[in-house]
């Protein structure tokens, strides 16, 4: 008995018998596989917020010429919200398989039910007068749209940016489910083997990669809209 | 398309919703775990809020502590209040046993996690339904002499009533879809059918209870809806017929500070509809 007290009183903080929940030990001894999980989490959201991207913006643009195809889109993005994502992932397995592409496909849908809507918004926002200045002189609709439209759009679509992006890193964990969570893997694996660093130290990292993505996508708004300081200053 | 017919063929057969564990039971548990979280987050998160509405302070800490509560996955949250057992050192006040009680030890687990993930969305916007209280409302109630309590009772509260009930009806209906990830940590409610079919590779079982899921959020929507017109509407009928619109035009009609982008969604009227926001 006491050969195990000693033994549990040693450097470690995480063992048979001791189950910390913080613990750098932790941290030091599974590096690997904590970056390998950090890794795919970013992998994952950054696909998946580019493939809503790429999406959402043609739509958004149809949906603006179409009245009637704006109200569907709208009605369907509303609807897909309640889908939970935990049944989400299972549907699309028998078309995609327990591959990355699954939890990909998920998060991107419910990105794009974002993102649609802020395009919209963020296109509607910008003046008439503006558009019609510009139409003046002499801009052909496709300039109209790359250099004044998207422009001015850029504020709006971006706070639907972090939002979805936030939102996205989130919901990731839930592709644990498939196999393919990132973080959410050390998540599910530290619940079944009731092992409390690996739990709490995922659940740090995925608030803490939130952050710095938000923080990255403000710095990335601030640099692509340099006229806005200006007007400040 | 084999899988949809399995999913309905599940869905006619009785026993599957009548029995022990059966479709049923589980609505009933995920009913009781949303309700029991909404109320949960109503009572920890409303009176604050309004009453930094009223006040007019706090906003900033309001609107930051609420985006950060949703880079929370609701998952990880879950995980560690399942693992934490609170059931030790909280001397069993923590909502069911670890083995029995109302909805067991994942289920009381589920029920706290999930009141925190609808705290920010309900501060949000009682916050924001208090802040948009237009300001010559607030100075001629301090004209008339009311007290900062009579304002906050009677001019600010009914006023801000709307937006309020549209903030808990969107937490509501993604409580409810939200709820499902208990069985994550094998907790109660629909999700348990969602992920046996996952496992057992039954993808039509899955299926069916993921439409079951998505039916009762539309009717929880309605009925929310119904219920939120009930409260809304008195309060505008007595005496305040100047009000051209619903109920809802306090919310998206009259935001003088973009607030309303506050809330859930930047591109979304707070005023409007049904959740939008990811049920992680």
């Amino acid at each position: 008995m006491t050969l195990l007290v000693a033994q549990a009183a040693g450097p470690s903080c995480y063992s048979r018998l001791v189950n910390e929940w913080f613990c750098w030990q932790y941290v030091e001894d599974r590096r690997s596989e904590i970056t390998d999980a950090l890794v795919q989490h970013v992998v994952i959201t950054v696909v998946a917020l580019v493939l809503a991207l790429v999406v959402s913006f043609p739509l958004a643009l149809l949906a603006r010429r179409l009245p009637r195809l704006e109200s569907l889109v709208l009605g369907v993005s509303t609807g897909l919200y309640t889908i939970p994502s935990l049944a989400l992932f299972p549907l699309l397995v028998p078309f995609t398989g327990l591959t990355p592409t699954t939890v990909v496909i998920g998060l991107a849908l419910y990105a794009l039910t974002i993102l649609v809507r802020a395009f919209l918004e963020g296109l509607r926002a910008v003046p008439s007068e503006v558009r019609e200045s510009a139409t003046g002189i002499g801009l052909s609709p496709g300039r109209l749209l790359v250099r004044v439209e998207l422009p001015l759009a850029l504020p709006v679509v971006m706070a639907g940016l972090r939002v979805a992006a936030v939102s996205t890193v989130a919901l990731t964990t839930v592709g644990s489910l498939v196999a393919y969570g990132g973080l959410g893997n050390l998540i599910r694996d530290g619940v079944t083997g009731d092992f409390r660093a690996q739990l709490l130290t995922a659940a740090v990292l995925c608030v803490v990669l939130a952050v710095v993505l938000d923080v990255v996508l403000v710095l990335s708004q601030r640099a692509m809209t340099p006229w806005t300081r200006g007007a400040r200053a | 398309m084999r899988v949809v017919s399995d999913a309905l063929s599940y869905l006619a057969t009785g026993s599957n919703w009548t029995r022990d564990g059966g479709i049923l039971e589980l609505l009933g548990q995920q009913l009781l775990v949303t309700l029991a979280a909404l109320l949960l987050a109503v009572v920890l998160g409303l009176p604050l809020a309004l009453w930094l509405g009223h006040l007019g302070r706090g906003g900033f800490l309001a609107i930051n502590v609420s985006n950060v509560g949703r880079a929370v996955p609701t998952f990880a949250l879950l995980a560690i209040f399942v693992t934490a057992d609170p059931w030790g050192w909280t001397g069993g006040f923590f909502p069911g046993t670890a083995d029995l009680g109302l909805l067991g030890r994942a289920g009381g687990a589920t029920t706290v996690a999930l009141a925190l993930f609808a705290l920010p969305p309900i501060i949000t916007n009682a916050y924001v339904a208090m802040r948009e209280v237009p300001g010559e409302v607030r100075q001629a109630a301090v004209g008339v002499g009311m007290s900062g309590w009579q304002r906050f009772r009677r001019v600010e509260l009914p006023l801000a009533l709307p937006l309020v009930v549209s903030g808990l009806r969107l937490a509501l209906v993604q409580l409810w879809a939200t709820s499902t990830i208990a069985a994550l940590v094998a907790g109660p409610g629909l999700g348990r059918i969602i992920t046996d079919g996952f496992i057992r590779t039954r993808y039509g079982q899955g299926i069916a209870a993921a439409l079951v899921v998505a039916v009762v959020a539309l009717l929880l929507e309605v009925v929310a809806a119904f219920a939120s017109r009930a409260v809304a509407l008195p309060e505008h009928r007595a005496g305040r017929g100047g009000r051209a619109g619903g109920p809802d035009d306090v919310g998206s009609g009259a935001a003088p500070v973009g607030a309303e982008r506050v809330g859930t969604d930047p591109s979304h009227p707070a005023g409007d509809g049904v959740g939008v926001e990811t049920s992680t």
